[in-house]
């Protein structure tokens, strides 16, 4: 059953000279987890925000976005709320700047049911205390403020909220960047032990091709507005089809590569204000040639794997070269 | 003593009851690279505020070339004198500019101060260059730059002074990895040219790997674990280096263990503290 | 940042994100400034020639806005009024933001005991009402421009010195206040050229809605016959001199002053609040 599904999504802005979100085709199943990475203004969150319809001010839609069977993108205002009410949440990157300090942690989490009248306030409390409880949170935290809590234990109590309407999809826009790296471990215990439980669709978007690595079954890499590569964590991390993913593994500090200078990639993603022709990475890709500056490519599957995809001319040859090596 | 480039020893430094810097003692030798590392309340930035002049000690020294850093520099000269020794990149490169000021202006403003009557076009001219921004930025405002080429007007302001040590704290945590490599490997070639010394106070540690010699791991205000960067991360020693090790995420990573590991060091810890094993609490 | 600019209850509602009414209150203020400044070549008649003759004349031809019971053109000392209802404000606006603005800086830059002697002396100035310090020194030192000018700065120079020290303090505590501190610059070179730099629009958004307050403060005392010499055009003045003709029947005389002083506060409310807006959208 598809919880998300997301097909030919193109976002245009006023003052953008091309679409910001350039046909977008991404999916998340139940109890799956999905990752989307990219650099910053390569379109990920506003990816994730559309599923949510929170779309920034002048922003012209195509596509559908169907969260459970619905379309997003045709919704009226009930039904919208009904959605961002009940179907699907939000996690968000700095817990701090999404919660409101002046109010106690109970107030936090049982105020969109209340307000919604989707259960009593007695109900809600019940909820709030056991989904504190699965977060791993103590029930006293309800009657504490924001400000007593540290980072990682906020952001705890951001999914809980998120969980309150017992979402069919959640989607976490980079819910561990603010975070230590030991609590950022146990953020992401947590949030896979949910999906368990409670059969979520997880969609985790994040910068950190490792993180994503380390906690998805499926990944989208995302580039300029466009879905570079697709396909399962494992063979995009050990068989990358694209330029771009490729070099984002190499340019990456880590634990494991040979030490020494990274792989950087040269220049800066293109400007919103220019137009794109062709190829979006051409002008940083090694492998570039003429028919990556004139046209633009069309996903293509990995041979013997079909839910590998990677849009670029030269997907076959990279391969070619990574088995080479 | 003469070929240490940076001596502390004993910082201390508390904000209440909290020992945000604990008797914390390290060298750097001439032309090396030292990688602080640690989390969130670990006493890396104030360490590094504390040798830079930005914050004072309550107890210890700093010194540079063996000369003591005061704590609080008065007059014109002994300011002067500081900014050669040690210059800072900072972590965020858009409020780490003064948004009213171009690339041109910060550089030349900083060059004025240090070196007055000798040609600044030509030197900014260099620096630019050095950190690989084209004379076309010179111009400029911040707003109008890249994280990553705001970070490298950083960089060369702070290249301007010629200073004997550079501390870069965080300094690019906040960008892309694809621009915060680029980064990182201009980092390694000016080392190269220039033979200044690097403290690099970080939480990443990929860059530790990939930019330091040796490296110290703090946490709540002490160094638990020093050594060569290759030592510490192949082979940690201290429970709280493994878990930090551990924590960092690739294929095949079990947070779940990591959590465990965790809470155990934790409780060890508190457990320690009951015993008296342990200086002070391990609250907070 | 957050920023908070001193306002009346009344006039803060006085506020529009609509355009039209922005280019219409500064068309209209730059309309009185330009008549201030060319009074003499405009006013068709000796604002202080009185024609008894024709004392409370209606508006006709020869007189755009009648003759007053006095005999002399409404229009004319409305023209001439313009420049003493103009340059009081001015110059308490000038003196409260000098003075406001230095004090502010350095409460706000060197923190301690000299913020604590410089917050509390400006906020002994503020409980003091204003208007009844005017009137004090006024009754003291007798008519004339300038004791209700200065009496009005020293009550309102807390304003701008508490809004400044807010943004000295929300300044200093950004990076690059720090990053020019490591570079060796000094303090005060530092806040002359970057933090009032980057503070200067908010205070000068601050200052312009003060000009509209001391407008009114000024005409309020001139109504009370304190302040500017009896004869001298005033608008202030202008209302009390026109208001026993308001009982003759005749309140055209009362009425146009008025009309320009609520105009020429409004507009420069609007002006102000606009560009204080202005600058709090720029700045992210």
């Amino acid at each position: 059953m598809t919880t998300l599904d997301i097909r030919g999504l193109r976002l245009r802005l006023p003052g953008a000279a091309r679409p910001v979100l350039d046909g977008v085709d991404l999916s998340v199943d139940a109890s799956e987890t999905v990752a989307l990475v990219g650099e910053s203004g390569s379109g990920k969150s506003l990816t994730s925000r559309t599923v949510l319809r929170l779309l920034p001010k002048g922003a012209a839609t195509e596509g559908r976005v169907e969260v459970a069977g619905d379309d997003v993108l045709t919704m009226n205002a009930k039904q919208l709320r009904k959605l961002r009410t009940q179907t699907a949440a939000m996690v968000f990157q700095d817990p701090r700047a999404a919660i409101n300090p002046l109010r106690r942690i109970g107030d936090f989490l049982t105020e969109s049911a209340r307000l919604n009248k989707l259960m009593t306030a007695a109900e809600a409390d019940t909820r709030a205390v056991e989904l504190l409880d699965a977060v791993g949170l103590s029930a006293d935290l309800m009657r504490r403020y924001p400000g007593q809590l540290s980072g990682g234990m906020l952001q705890r109590v951001m999914i809980a909220a998120a969980l309150m309407g017992d979402p069919r999809l959640l989607l976490a826009d980079e819910p561990t960047t603010a975070l230590d790296v030991t609590s950022q471990a146990e953020v992401v215990t947590l949030l896979a032990d949910l999906r368990e439980r409670f059969g979520t669709g997880l969609l985790f978007v994040t910068h950190d091709l490792g993180l994503a690595a380390a906690i998805s079954d499926r990944v989208y890499v995302m580039y300029a507005g466009r879905i570079v590569e697709t396909g399962p964590s494992e063979s995009i991390f050990a068989r990358p089809r694209h330029p771009y993913t490729r070099a984002l593994l190499a340019s990456t500090p880590s634990l494991d590569t040979p030490q020494g200078r990274l792989t950087a990639i040269d220049g800066q993603p293109p400007d919103l204000r220019q137009e794109l022709h062709g190829c979006p990475f051409a002008p940083r890709c090694p492998l570039a040639t003429e028919v990556c500056t004139t046209e633009a490519p069309q996903s293509t599957s990995a041979p013997g794997e079909p839910a590998h995809t990677a849009a670029c001319h030269h997907a076959d040859r990279l391969a070619r070269e990574a088995a080479d090596v | 003593m003469s070929d240490l480039l940076l001596d502390v020893s004993g910082l201390s430094r508390t904000f209440g009851d909290v020992h945000a810097v604990d008797d914390v003692s390290f060298t750097l030798a001439e032309g090396g690279s030292l990688g602080i590392v640690g989390e969130s309340g670990s006493g890396k930035t104030t360490t590094a505020r504390i040798i830079v002049g930005l914050d004072r000690a309550d107890a210890g020294t700093v010194r540079v070339h063996g000369a003591e850093q005061t704590g609080t520099a008065r007059g014109r000269a002994a300011r002067l004198a500081r900014a050669r020794r040690i210059q800072m990149v900072f972590q965020d490169p858009y409020l780490s500019l003064d948004p009213r000021t171009s690339v041109h202006d910060v550089l030349r403003e900083t060059l004025r101060l240090h070196f007055p009557g000798t040609d600044h076009a030509a030197r900014i001219r260099e620096l630019l260059d050095q950190v690989g921004l084209g004379t076309r930025a010179a111009d400029a405002r911040p707003r109008e730059l890249s994280g990553g080429q705001r970070q490298r007007v950083a960089i060369a302001r702070a290249l301007a002074v010629e200073p004997a040590i550079l501390v870069l704290d965080e300094a690019v945590a906040a960008l892309d990895v694809s621009v915060q490599a680029q980064i990182l490997n201009l980092l390694a070639d000016i080392r190269e040219q220039t033979r200044v010394g690097y403290l690099f106070i970080t939480h990443d540690l990929g860059v530790v790997r990939c930019v330091t010699d040796d490296v110290i791991v703090m946490r709540r205000g002490r160094i638990v674990e020093s050594g060569a960067t290759a030592r510490v991360l192949e082979a940690p020693e201290h429970p709280y280096t493994q878990l930090l090790l551990a924590s960092v995420p690739r294929p095949g990573w079990d947070p779940r263990a990591i959590g465990a590991a965790r809470r155990a060091l934790a409780e060890a810890e508190s457990a320690g503290a009951e015993a008296g094993g342990a200086k002070r609490p391990a609250a907070v | 940042m957050t920023m908070t600019l001193v306002r009346r209850p009344g006039l803060a509602k006085v506020r529009t994100k609509r355009a039209p009414l922005y280019v219409a209150s500064l068309v209209f203020a730059g309309v009185v400034v330009l008549l201030a400044l060319l009074a003499p070549w405009i006013q068709p008649y000796d604002p202080n020639i009185a024609d008894l003759g024709n004392a409370l004349a209606p508006p006709s031809g020869d007189h755009l806005f009648g003759v007053d019971a006095a005999g002399r053109d409404t229009f004319s000392r409305l023209v001439a009024g313009a420049r003493t209802s103009l340059l009081g404000p001015l110059g308490v606006v000038v003196f409260s933001t000098v003075l406001g603005a230095a004090v502010g800086v350095a409460a706000g830059w060197r923190g301690g005991w000299l913020d604590s002697v410089l917050s509390r002396g400006s906020e002994l100035t503020l409980a003091f009402p204003g208007l009844l310090l005017a009137i004090l020194i006024v009754s003291v030192y007798g008519e004339g421009l300038l004791a209700p000018v200065v009496a009005l700065s020293v009550a309102y120079f807390p304003y701008v010195s508490r809004l400044t020290r807010s943004l000295v303090l929300a300044e200093r505590a950004r990076p690059y206040v720090a990053a020019y501190q490591v570079q060796g610059h000094s303090g005060l070179q530092i806040c002359v050229r970057h933090v009032v730099p980057n503070i200067a629009p908010v205070v000068l958004a601050q200052s312009t809605v003060n000009f509209g307050y001391a407008l009114i403060d000024l005409a309020g005392l001139s109504f009370l016959g304190l302040g500017v010499p009896a004869l001298t055009p005033d608008w202030g003045r202008m209302v009390f001199d026109g208001k026993s003709a308001i009982q003759s029947g005749y309140p055209l005389s009362a009425i146009i002053p008025c009309l320009a002083i609520v105009l020429t506060v409004v507009a420069f409310n609007v002006v102000g609040e606009r560009w204080a807006d202005k600058v709090a959208g720029r700045t992210r």
